[in-house]
């Protein structure tokens, strides 16, 4: 990325032209854990936008006073404190959630996106547009998020945001649920299929082999 | 470059660590009180649930205050703790199972052959929620936990004041699969548990759930209950749980101290 690019594209790019998860394959750990339900998915997204737009806020402001040699730990201070900083927040505000989310939460610190955005773009530029690349690149994530939450939910649980939308057999309607759904693989699935549709549209994403 | 001076590697080290932890320190500090708060209302509400009051009205406390006496019982003999013999640790209303299970002083191991529930060891007191509906006693709510397939689940079971039916049966606590042992929250199941029996007529523990349906001509129906599709493990997790805590490690000295009363 040589030219500069203007707000808007370092906000809106990582959505599907450079989306964090369909074309860097970061993040996928927990996009397959807490996708199960839109209102998990929902607040996780929302945490993991907050945590890397700090994160890259925080490590820009101080990227010309810290040393390479510990620039890495610098860098995991801020996101451990940022992401601790949010669990404390969701579990005094989102009690219900929070209980779902369980070590979740915890482990964005180790959410590669974070790491990998500050690492490739907060250091070399400045606080207010690595805030944006990482708002932006949180976006990313939570489109990727929301949609397989969205498929999961709906046809795993009959559900969105927990409001019953195909009455499901067990509380006497008609549709049965795909258990399938509901466990964890079923968002490699989704997340292959997010990636064909995304690279069907964007042909230039696809990998020369 | 100046950046790379090891005078100001280690500066920049350590700045960074006071900020960030002053930060930390800060947010666990002022958002304590409200976590604890979170806690206890869930826990409040989980109580009246399964009482069969009302828990999401806006002074669920009060009803509470109004309906649920809790006591204190020692497990083994299935005595109450009188009330001037609560300590810090041992009070209904910061009892904590998990810490006082790991406590040396409150807590026990269970011999391996005995601990069909999987939870290793257990306090030796437990807190139980008497509930009072106009004026009369009504049913005990007793708090249960053991392992499901992936998590510790945490429950409360309310038995009428019979000590024979079951009035009710939820979990406040578990990390299962969502939609599959998660069901163990769904009210359409826990409704199945409610009416019954615990126990047979020589007071040993017949609550089962069993793997699928219960027909209703089944001469069993009356103490068994439809297991949750897909969920094998944590149907049986709630089943061993529920007979452990009905047997002479949980709750059956206590209950049989009060049968023994009622005859009297």
């Amino acid at each position: 990325m040589s030219k500069k690019l203007s707000y808007k594209e370092i906000l809106f790019d990582p959505v599907f032209k450079n989306n964090p998860i369909a074309l860097q394959i970061l993040g996928i750990c927990s996009a397959l854990a807490v996708t199960s339900k839109m209102e998990t998915a929902v607040v996780m997204a929302l945490a993991v936008t907050l945590v890397t737009a700090f994160s890259n806020f925080f490590v820009s402001l101080i990227r010309k006073h810290v040393p390479s040699s510990i620039r890495i730990l610098v860098e995991m201070t801020i996101i451990a404190s940022l992401v601790i900083i949010a669990d404390q927040l969701i579990r005094a505000f989102a009690f219900e959630i929070s209980k779902q989310l369980s070590v979740y939460v915890g482990l964005i610190i180790t959410n590669c996106i974070v790491m990998g955005r500050a690492e490739a773009y907060a250091l070399k530029n400045p606080p207010v547009e690595s805030f944006l690349d990482g708002i932006g690149n949180g976006l990313g994530y939570s489109f990727i998020l929301l949609t397989v939450g969205f498929f999961r939910e709906l046809f795993g649980s009959g559900t969105l945001f927990g409001i019953s939308i195909l009455p499901t057999v067990s509380s006497g309607g008609w549709y049965t649920t795909n258990g399938l759904l509901l466990m964890p693989p079923s968002a490699f699935f989704l997340i292959g299929l997010l990636i064909w549709v995304i690279r069907t549209l964007k042909p230039e994403q696809r990998e020369s082999d | 470059m100046s950046s790379d001076s090891v005078k100001k590697t280690i500066g920049v080290a350590l700045g960074v660590c006071a900020v960030a932890s002053i930060f930390v320190s800060t947010a666990a500090v002022e958002l304590k009180p409200i976590q604890v708060a979170n806690k206890k209302a869930d826990m409040v509400r989980n109580i009246l649930d399964v009482g069969g009051f009302d828990s999401e009205s806006p002074d669920f406390s009060k009803v509470y205050e109004e309906h649920i006496k809790p006591e204190i019982i020692n497990l083994k003999t299935g005595e109450v703790i009188p009330e001037e013999k609560y300590t810090k640790e041992l009070n209904p209303d910061d009892f904590d199972i998990k810490s006082l299970a790991d406590s040396k002083t409150y807590g026990e191991a269970i011999p391996p052959n005995e601990d069909i529930a999987g939870i290793k060891r257990m306090p030796k007191y437990m807190v139980v929620y008497k509930v009072i509906k106009d004026g009369k006693l009504s049913e005990y709510i007793l708090p249960i936990y053991g392992k499901g397939l992936w998590s510790t689940m945490y429950g409360l079971l309310a038995l009428d004041k019979d000590l024979h039916t079951v009035k009710g049966l939820t979990f406040y606590d578990q990390g299962e699969t969502p939609g599959l042992g998660g069901e163990v929250e769904n009210p359409k199941w826990r409704a199945l548990w409610v009416g019954k029996q615990a126990y047979d007529s020589t007071g040993r523990p017949i609550l089962q759930v069993i793997k699928g349906k219960v027909s209703a001509n089944d001469p069993r129906a009356k103490y068994t209950i439809d297991g949750l599709s897909g969920a094998t493990l944590t149907t049986r997790g709630v089943n061993n749980l529920v007979h452990f805590w009905l047997g002479k490690n949980g709750y059956l000295p206590y209950l049989e101290n009060l049968r023994g009363k009622k005859h009297e």
